[in-house]
């Protein structure tokens, strides 16, 4: 095996390009569990600890470009009250001392279906920013997730940045697992208001084989919002649309029964997800109007 | 490969480390410090917790590569001489200490805790913790040792 170090992006897209079997390694969190139970031998690991642009985030154009090896920690810290759904999807990551060390791009990369930040990711309507040495370019997350554990990067690319629209419409993310911390989610879900646009984003995690959006949910509760002027003026939400959105969202979702949980515990607790984090964000867009 | 780390202050060399290895391995095994215990591998137990660079990280999560030209601080990097660090003093004082397989990583995570908030809630040192099993105690001689080092750090400064 081989230990590359690279001190520049440049660096290491040139290793990457040279070696596309090279395993990119920023926290650590997932990558050297594989190795530490010999689940995985890569030819080669791709250090990018080093490369001071890929720890950085800056602001531009509405948007925070969060570099890929930029961990939770300073997510949480730095970044809540730009993006709170991503912030509060990072507080719900394992451990201290895995959110010292994890990163979203790493939760990118490894696109598992149970990743904590892909459904904020998905309802914020973020992009993937993937660099190769023939250039760069910007995936929409709806586009990035393709199966359990595959996404659209070529095998020279990396995963540099995400940009995620900054806001301050309230978002939410709620997770259900067995324990308050260090837990895996069973299911997951994530909802972003986008007044704005007169538009609803919603998401659901470790429900189907990709973290995915639930966009008949999105099409319904929009229309019934423009529909009757509540962006606007926003009243208490009626029951039956709240139930509505949470069925559409369960719906939406394709588990599978595991030792996690069953199938139809999983949509049963998306409709409840789905009301509850809707019911918290639209009486905070209330008192922001208001 | 070969390694440089800076280990408790002091500069450290390993050769011939696997490129795979963890940063707890090369602690353990070639540099002969076992305060840091190997328990789980996969960052759920936190008893291999160090500070790299400052910051409370798994060591096993952590690719001994990654630690070139790092600082690492250990368990055994707490005493000041021949005196125990004050949290370490109050978890023998408190009894947090059973069969003490947990003890150091909680040692470290209560230490970087009183380091950034000096008077916790409960729910905060439980939430500083929330990466450390203790498979003995209950923990709740663990909460009393944090509270005791809290309070007496308090009543030193």
């Amino acid at each position: 095996m081989d230990f590359l170090r690279p001190d520049t992006l440049a660096e290491a897209l040139a290793h990457k390009a040279e070696r596309p079997d090279a395993v990119p390694i920023a926290g650590g969190t997932d990558v050297m569990v594989e190795l530490n139970f010999d689940h995985r031998r890569p030819a080669a690991l791709l250090d990018l600890t080093r490369i001071a642009e890929l720890r950085t985030w800056d602001e531009d154009d509405g948007a925070v470009r969060i570099g890929a090896a930029v961990p939770y920690t300073r997510i949480i810290e730095e970044l809540g009250g730009r993006l709170p759904g991503l912030a509060m999807a990072s507080r719900t990551v394992g451990s201290p001392q895995i959110r010292n060390r994890g990163t979203v791009g790493g939760n990118l990369g490894a696109a598992s279906p149970a990743g904590d930040t892909h459904p904020v990711l998905l309802a914020a309507g973020a992009t993937v920013e993937a660099a190769s040495t023939r250039g760069t370019r910007l995936i929409p997350a709806t586009d990035f997730y393709l199966g359990v554990k595959r996404h659209a990067l070529e095998p020279d690319e990396l995963i540099t940045a995400v940009h995620v629209p900054v806001t301050h419409a309230p978002q939410q993310f709620s997770k259900v697992g067995t324990r308050n911390a260090m837990v895996i989610a069973v299911c997951s879900f994530a909802v972003a208001l986008h007044p704005a646009q007169s538009r609803v984003g919603a998401a659901v995690g470790s429900a189907a084989p990709t973290p995915r959006r639930a966009s008949a949910a999105e099409e319904f509760l929009s229309a019934e919002l423009t529909s009757t002027n509540q962006w606007e003026s926003p009243k208490p939400l009626l029951d039956s649309v709240k139930r509505r959105f949470g069925d559409l969202v369960a719906e939406a979702a394709s588990p599978i029964d595991d030792v996690r949980g069953s199938a139809a515990y999983r949509k049963h607790a998306l409709s409840v997800l789905a009301r509850r984090t809707l019911g918290w964000a639209w009486q905070d867009y209330s008192g922001k109007v208001a | 490969m070969r390694v440089n780390v800076t280990v408790n202050g002091e500069q450290r060399q390993a050769d011939d480390v696997w490129e795979g290895e963890s940063l707890l391995y090369l602690l353990r095994e070639r540099l002969g410090l076992p305060g840091s215990k190997n328990a789980c591998e996969q960052g759920e137990c936190g008893s291999c917790t160090v500070y790299l660079d400052s910051v409370p990280v798994c060591a096993c999560l952590v690719a001994a590569g990654q630690a070139q030209d790092r600082e690492v601080r250990t368990v055994e990097g707490l005493v000041q001489g021949d005196r125990l660090d004050p949290v370490q003093e109050a978890f023998v004082d408190a009894g947090a200490v059973q069969c003490g397989f947990c003890t150091p990583g909680l040692v470290v995570a209560a230490h970087d805790l009183l380091d950034r908030v000096p008077k916790p809630s409960d729910p905060e040192i439980r939430e500083a913790l929330a990466g450390n099993l203790c498979r003995c105690t209950g923990y709740e001689k663990i909460l009393d040792a944090v509270r005791l080092a809290a309070s007496r750090k308090e009543a030193g400064a």
